[in-house]
């Protein structure tokens, strides 16, 4: 498992732009958890303050990503098709994390669901729906 | 309407200035007019979300779309009050080419008392390519009751592009 681990790290880390927003990735057995530390570059808007909207979209967006890629062998990234986000409380400047659920998976695409909390995980501070194209594997 | 001076009127430039994400990423400013809005991702490389085809992430334009969805919802409603995502819908047609910025234009097209419907599309190189389709809804005066930021003025629907 720890193979997977170190996969996953590696996934992350060659991604710019996750590197960007400084997100990481924990995992028990299967079950990953995507971890996005506050930052000030995050917050949208500073008179709350809350973290930008976008970048939760973003972090959620890259949960469904890694969790497919775990699923499938990290091969290829596989490519969003369409996400929805539901925003259900401003996402205050703390340590967010996120888990996704593939609900489907078939030959071309996967169908996930993605929760972020914040300090409670019954409080999801945002949820995200999406569908992915995966890449075909390289072998 | 008589309470309109309570209200400070935003800029034309949203709440570009003074955004930290948005000044963090790198948005520009293109042009503002009522209930609608453009701004532009420049490409750089710590954007890029697949390292290996060196296209800009796709969450990197979800914060764009996100982003010029609430601009053009200041552009609608033409006066300072809170605004809170609800829910952002987001279609990618294409990724983007390789090595370019990407540009995102929103229309407010719909206000009632407490809620705004956008649409917003982002392209890279021709308008009526895009890479991104989005759909949003905005709640306006998203803190009331909590900070006394008092009640958004009546009669702010109805105000569309026509306007």
């Amino acid at each position: 498992m720890s193979d997977t681990s170190d996969q996953l790290d590696a996934l992350l880390s060659r991604i710019p732009y996750a590197r960007y927003l400084g997100m990481r990735a924990e995992l028990a057995g299967d079950e990953m958890t995507a971890i996005l530390p506050f930052a000030p570059h995050l917050i949208g808007n500073p008179t709350l303050p809350a973290i930008h909207g976008g970048v939760l979209g973003a972090f959620m967006e890259m949960t469904a990503l890694a969790q497919i890629s775990i699923m499938q062998g990290l091969t290829r990234q596989p490519r969003p098709i369409d996400i929805s986000v539901e925003y259900l409380r401003s996402a205050r400047p703390l340590t967010t994390y996120a888990r996704a659920e593939i609900r489907k998976i078939g030959r071309r695409i996967a169908n996930v669901h993605v929760e972020a909390w914040q300090e409670t995980r019954a409080n999801p501070i945002t949820l995200l729906r999406g569908h992915f194209l995966l890449s075909p594997k390289e072998d | 309407m008589s309470n309109e001076t309570d209200f400070p009127k935003p800029s034309e430039r949203g709440s570009f200035d003074w955004s930290p994400h948005a000044q963090a990423l790198g948005f520009e400013f293109v042009s503002s007019q009522k209930a609608w809005a453009t701004l532009k991702l420049p490409f750089r490389d710590d954007l890029v979300g697949d390292p290996d085809s060196g296209v800009i992430a796709g969450g990197a334009v979800t914060a764009l779309l996100d982003h010029v969805c609430g601009h053009a919802v200041m552009m609608a409603i033409d006066f300072m009050t809170p605004i809170a995502t609800l829910d952002l819908r987001i279609d990618y047609m294409r990724a983007a080419e390789p090595g370019l910025g990407v540009f995102a234009e929103a229309h407010c097209y719909k206000v009632t008392r407490s809620i705004a419907f956008v649409r917003a599309s982002a392209w890279d190189k021709d308008k009526n390519d895009p890479v991104a389709t989005a759909q949003a809804a905005f709640m306006i005066n998203s803190d009331s009751g909590r900070r006394g930021s008092g009640h958004p003025p009546e009669a702010t629907s109805g105000q569309g592009a026509s306007t």
